[in-house]
């Protein structure tokens, strides 16, 4: 298009008022605020349920609610953490940021995207409403293995199915779209191996999105076929298996694992040479190690299941893939340490959430190692001591990023700057609260206590109080961040076109805020 | 906007990502024959094979014994009583065996069940061969019925040097559709 | 003790003390080492790895936070301009992989020890329902039930907490020490995980498959654990619980357990009081259908329908009968008629159809629970 058309355009193409600006809008910044939003208000929902089971696991002793309904409730928490909360908020800050960092004018199937936003809130609905049937919420754990949900299921069940299905298919659109963008519309003179990061991590998200998602519609699928048309996939009676649940259900749980952390890799790889200013250490390195991590991540998938009872070839088999993780993991970690060693550095609020995310996101591999070793795992699977290990993986690691990469363009989104104080107070509280909440989970994993139980004995008890004070915290802190982004939105110190000092990247070439229509003509790339 | 996107080199990107999604959907279906396919190579679960055909009598090993222990459990909600005749036989590998399992259906209908083989430890299941079995087919009992189910069986001459126990448990399932029938 | 009164001054003291192996100990922070020759080996394997993290940890962090103090822009840090070097980045791939390579070693060794399980003395069979274990001496032909023993009133805080709250269980599995056990795990219903921290043995118990593990115990002792695969409303409350006897003690006490089942096998044919059963019934009653029925009877409904004045109770004793020992299929109720005596059935039955203003008068000998499963 020519630039005349352009000028002429940027008249009438302003936003639509109203309502209905949000339903139909193929807008991609106007999608990536509602998948923004989306993920928040599951954030809180499903932090309200941490909440609820926080409060149970206080002191010994059943107080607050039943062991049926604690169970609803540990199930529900996973389930929206994972797939309403850290998926779609990747999915938001992609749809904000991929176009803006590629020099695209929009998403490459704009009208795809406001679909897969769509079927999102819908995919919830069902999920959420079970939780006002008679016969309660899904109970069988997030991993929902069977005969547990399937034989031993309470009715809802299906409307789960249906809510995975819908949420899974969301996902897969939104990859594909993602995939699409990045491989066709990225600005003249981007190649590949000038991407940033975030872009880097989220492409090989999409693949594995695309790689995943469909394995788990298909398990889901089998499960309803064993509820409703009388096969037997996963019951032994019928000639099925139940080990073959969990198989196929890992084949596709951990690649879901490195989808809800990758992309927080890149956020963090974006920010932390900005607050050094200095280059990102080993580039190529950190795209090849985001690589190998991905591909790995389809070999190890048995490491859930070390206590099923596989033959030893095969237990050593996952255990050697497993450790092997840590090696490209490491190279990640060592190379934003390297960047920041003599850097110019400032603490700004996405800096801190940065530097928290490599401490403790570090700390959560170590326990992975830990759990890597077959023999020991049998120690630790399905404790506090797993609880705790991916909790410091998903809290300080996705969700941290997330922050981060809130604060770190935020600015761009609204052309405000937000409150740097409050910012603050919202890390520290929430640095203390998460950390309160999730160490000493790992004490009371190794001294024996199993997950999921609604019920402890006495001597967990001590650490169990510590945890529930330090969950209410870190769930209150919220609410605090609420109030930062939309004081943000509703004003603040008018934010520069750069926002940071000399911060690497295109976005950055756009005025703050980034106006509703950018890069309608290509940028050049050197 | 969106029409004046550049969407067609999009396209082919796009056709084969769903062919992707498409195939991956598949191959969570072709996992479930995979998964048996491994299991049989390598006893992934511990089920035993089907009929094990015979290709002239097997070779037995002289110097070698093996104690296979036999034990059976009921699944939920199966009220039959469920016994093998013997808890355990010494036997050669090579040495094609018989032995029987006895089911009484003590309720005052008819009942239809399947029982489910698995061997300890798994890695042991491919060695052990049936060439008759009662958990080849569903077996049905009127009320008050019994049966002697028999179990004919070798164990393979290569089974390896270290095990000296196998444990073959039989787990009856309770198929109220098909009793219903 | 200052220490034991308050939880806050514990917490922190145990946060100070944290890296000292005794503190370690007294606080219950850390791995138990266990009472077997492959829990000590666990145990030390998971010490090597939480050291070999401990020092990665002090050495990138270390850098980190130097870093942070140093290379300030408020203290006049000016950026250095590096940013690539393949040399390095070889150097940091090699060397975690040498000492992923030295871990891996002695895990190995300690997986093939786990997996050896020829040689055992005794076999046990472990089966897991909801929510409760059953073992079976297999050679020995002795088996039963080992239910949670903590009452419904310690776990709804109406009565003060025992030592071993939820850790308690009426039936332990008792097992000689300086023997080799084999195990072999299977389930009636869902998937529940046998775990007991100091043998260092977890096996998921599945239905329809037997799974199989083992321990050698050094010392006599009582040691403690739980279901780990979460299996339903009541999964926190399946404990398990294992007696080590000397040889001799526990020769003692299988001979009384085989007696004892061979009584339990002539109680059949007795006739009982109706207070006999009823006070029987009432301990059977509370251990086995109170946790979903409620110890007054009023259930949880809708799931578990309250007894106290069901048409069930009151008036269909057929039904009675038939949903106690055959279960209802589709729903929580399980069959008891495998799970319980005769003598237990009976009894439970009995009560229930007096408890809690119930009062129909009836009493079931053991007698008819034969004749009902024998199909009348």
């Amino acid at each position: 298009m020519s630039a005349v058309i352009d000028v002429h355009d940027h008249g009438h193409h302003g936003p639509a008022r109203g309502l209905m600006r949000w339903v139909l809008t193929t807008n991609h910044k106007d999608i990536g605020t509602m998948y923004l939003w989306f993920s928040f208000i599951m954030f809180l929902t499903g932090g309200a349920m941490a909440m609820i089971i926080r409060a149970e696991l206080f002191e010994p002793g059943m107080q607050l609610i039943e062991p049926e309904f604690f169970n609803q409730m540990t199930t529900m928490h996973g389930l929206i953490m994972v797939f309403g909360a850290v998926m779609p908020a990747f999915v938001g800050l992609a749809n904000w940021q991929v176009p803006l960092m590629i020099g695209a004018p929009d998403m490459a199937l704009p009208r795809l995207n406001n679909l897969s936003f769509w079927i999102l809130p819908f995919a919830f609905a069902l999920l959420l409403s079970t939780l006002f049937m008679e016969a309660g919420a899904p109970n069988f754990g997030w991993t929902f293995y069977a005969p547990l949900s399937t034989t031993y299921a309470p009715s809802t069940v299906t409307f789960f199915i249906f809510g995975v299905h819908i949420m899974g298919a969301s996902s897969i659109m939104g990859a594909i779209n993602i995939i699409a963008t990045i491989l066709n519309m990225r600005a003249p003179g981007m190649t590949l191996m000038k991407m940033p990061l975030f872009v880097w991590t989220w492409l090989i998200t999409a693949y594995l999105l695309i790689a995943v998602m469909p394995v788990l519609a298909g398990v889901v699928t089998m499960m309803l076929m064993d509820i409703h048309f009388g096969t037997s996939f996963f019951s032994a009676a019928g000639g099925g298996d139940p080990v073959l649940f969990q198989h196929v259900f890992w084949f596709f749980g951990h690649p879901e694992v490195y989808i809800m952390i990758l992309p927080a890799f890149g956020i963090v790889s974006q920010i932390i040479p900005t607050f050094s200013r200095k280059k990102l250490f080993g580039y190529t390195s950190m795209v090849y190690a985001t690589s190998s991590i991905a591909f790995l991540s389809f070999l190890v998938w048995a490491h859930h299941m070390f206590t099923v009872g596989m033959p030893l070839a095969g237990e050593l088999f996952f255990m050697y893939s497993t450790m092997l993780i840590a090696v490209p993991t490491g190279v990640k970690v060592f190379n934003w340490v390297t960047t920041m060693f003599k850097g110019s550095l400032s603490f700004e609020t996405p800096m801190l959430f940065s530097c928290a995310f490599v401490v403790l996101f570090t700390l959560g591999g170590f326990s992975g190692l830990m759990l890597a070793i077959a023999p020991v795992d049998f120690q630790y699977h399905d404790t506090y001591f797993v609880v705790a290990h991916f909790h410091y993986v998903l809290v300080p690691g996705a969700i941290f990023g997330i922050f981060a990469a809130v604060y770190y363009w935020l600015p761009k989104w609204c052309g405000h700057m937000y409150d740097e104080t409050l910012a603050k107070l919202h890390f520290w509280l929430s640095f203390v609260g998460m950390n309160l909440a999730f160490f000493p989970m790992h004490f009371v994993g190794l001294a024996g206590m199993p997950r999921r139980i609604p019920d402890y004995a006495l001597q967990f008890a001590d650490f169990n109080q510590i945890s529930s004070v330090g969950a209410f915290m870190f769930g209150a802190t919220q609410w605090l961040f609420l109030y930062i982004v939309i004081k943000t939105i509703r004003g603040g110190k008018e934010a520069t076109q750069e926002v940071w000092e000399n911060p690497e990247g295109l976005e950055w070439t756009v005025p703050s805020p980034a106006p509703y229509h950018t890069f309608s003509t290509p940028p050049e790339v050197k | 906007m969106s029409e004046n996107m550049p969407v067609k080199p999009g396209r082919k990107v796009v056709v084969k990502l769903l062919g992707l999604v498409f195939g991956m959907f598949c191959f969570g279906f072709a996992l479930v024959p995979l998964y048996d396919v491994i299991c049989d190579i390598t006893g992934l679960n511990g089920k035993t094979g089907g009929r094990y055909e015979m290709t002239g009598a097997p070779v037995v090993v002289q110097d070698r014994w093996v104690t296979l222990q036999f034990t059976t459990s009921n699944n939920a909600g199966m009220p039959w009583e469920f016994q093998p005749q013997v808890s355990s036989m010494k036997i050669r590998p090579g040495e094609v065996s018989e032995t029987f399992f006895v089911a009484t259906n003590p309720t005052d209908r008819a009942m239809t069940a399947q029982a489910v083989p698995s061997v300890a430890p798994f890695a042991s299941a491919r060695y052990l061969h049936k060439t008759e079995c009662f958990c080849f087919q569903q077996q049905t009992l009127a009320a008050g019925e019994s049966i002697n189910m028999p179990l004919k069986f070798f164990i393979d001459k290569d089974i390896p040097k270290n095990v000296t126990k196998l444990t073959l448990s039989y787990t009856l399932f309770d198929l109220p559709e098909v009793a219903s029938n | 003790m200052l220490l034991k009164s308050n939880p806050w001054v514990r917490c922190i003291v145990g946060m100070l003390l944290m890296f000292s192996n005794s503190a370690w100990a007294e606080w219950a922070v850390n791995l138990s080492p266990g009472a077997t020759e492959i829990s000590r080996e666990v145990y030390d394997l998971h010490m090597i790895v939480f050291w070999i993290s401990v020092w990665i940890g002090v050495v990138v962090f270390g850098v980190m936070f130097w870093s942070v103090f140093a290379h300030r822009k408020s203290k006049g840090a000016v950026a250095s301009q590096f940013h690539e070097s393949t040399v390095v980045e070889l150097i940091w791939t090699a060397i975690p992989f040498a000492i992923l390579v030295a871990m891996a070693i002695p895990a190995t060794a300690t997986l093939i020890k786990v997996y050896d399980s020829s040689e055992a003395k005794i076999d046990v069979k472990v089966t897991g329902y909801q929510w409760k274990w059953h073992y079976d001496y297999m050679n020995e032909k002795v088996s039963f039930f080992s239910n949670l023993q903590t009452s419904q009133d310690e776990i709804y805080n109406r009565a003060p907490k025992g030592e071993n709250y939820l850790l308690e269980v009426d039936e332990p599995l008792v097992i000689p020490a300086k023997t080799k056990v084999r195990f072999l795990f299977t389930a009636n219903d869902v998937i529940h995980s046998w775990w007991v921290p100091d043998l260092a043995v977890k096996r998921d118990a599945i239905p329809g498959f037997v799974n199989e593990s083992w321990t050698y115990v050094d010392q006599p002792g009582t040691y403690r654990g739980q279901c780990a695969e979460l299996c339903g409303k009541d999964h926190g409350f399946m404990p398990i619980v294992v007696v080590v006897k000397e040889q001799d003690d526990y020769q003692k006490w299988m001979k009384e357990r085989q007696a004892l089942a061979s009584k339990e096998r002539e109680l059949k044919d007795k006739k009982f009081s109706k207070e006999q059963l009823m006070t029987r019934g009432e301990e059977a009653y509370a251990k086995n259908c109170a946790g979903c029925h409620n110890i007054d009877g009023t259930g949880i409904p809708p799931q578990f329908p309250a007894l106290k004045g069901s048409q069930m109770a009151i008036a269909d004793k057929a039904g009675h009968l038939d949903i106690v020992i055959n279960g209802k299929p589709g729903t929580y109720m399980a069959a008891f008629g495998p799970q319980l005596s005769e003598v237990d059935l009976a009894a439970i039955i009995t009560y229930e159809r007096n408890a809690w203003g119930n009062n129909t008068g009836d009493v079931i000998q053991p007698i008819e629970i034969v004749k009902f499963k024998a199909g009348k």
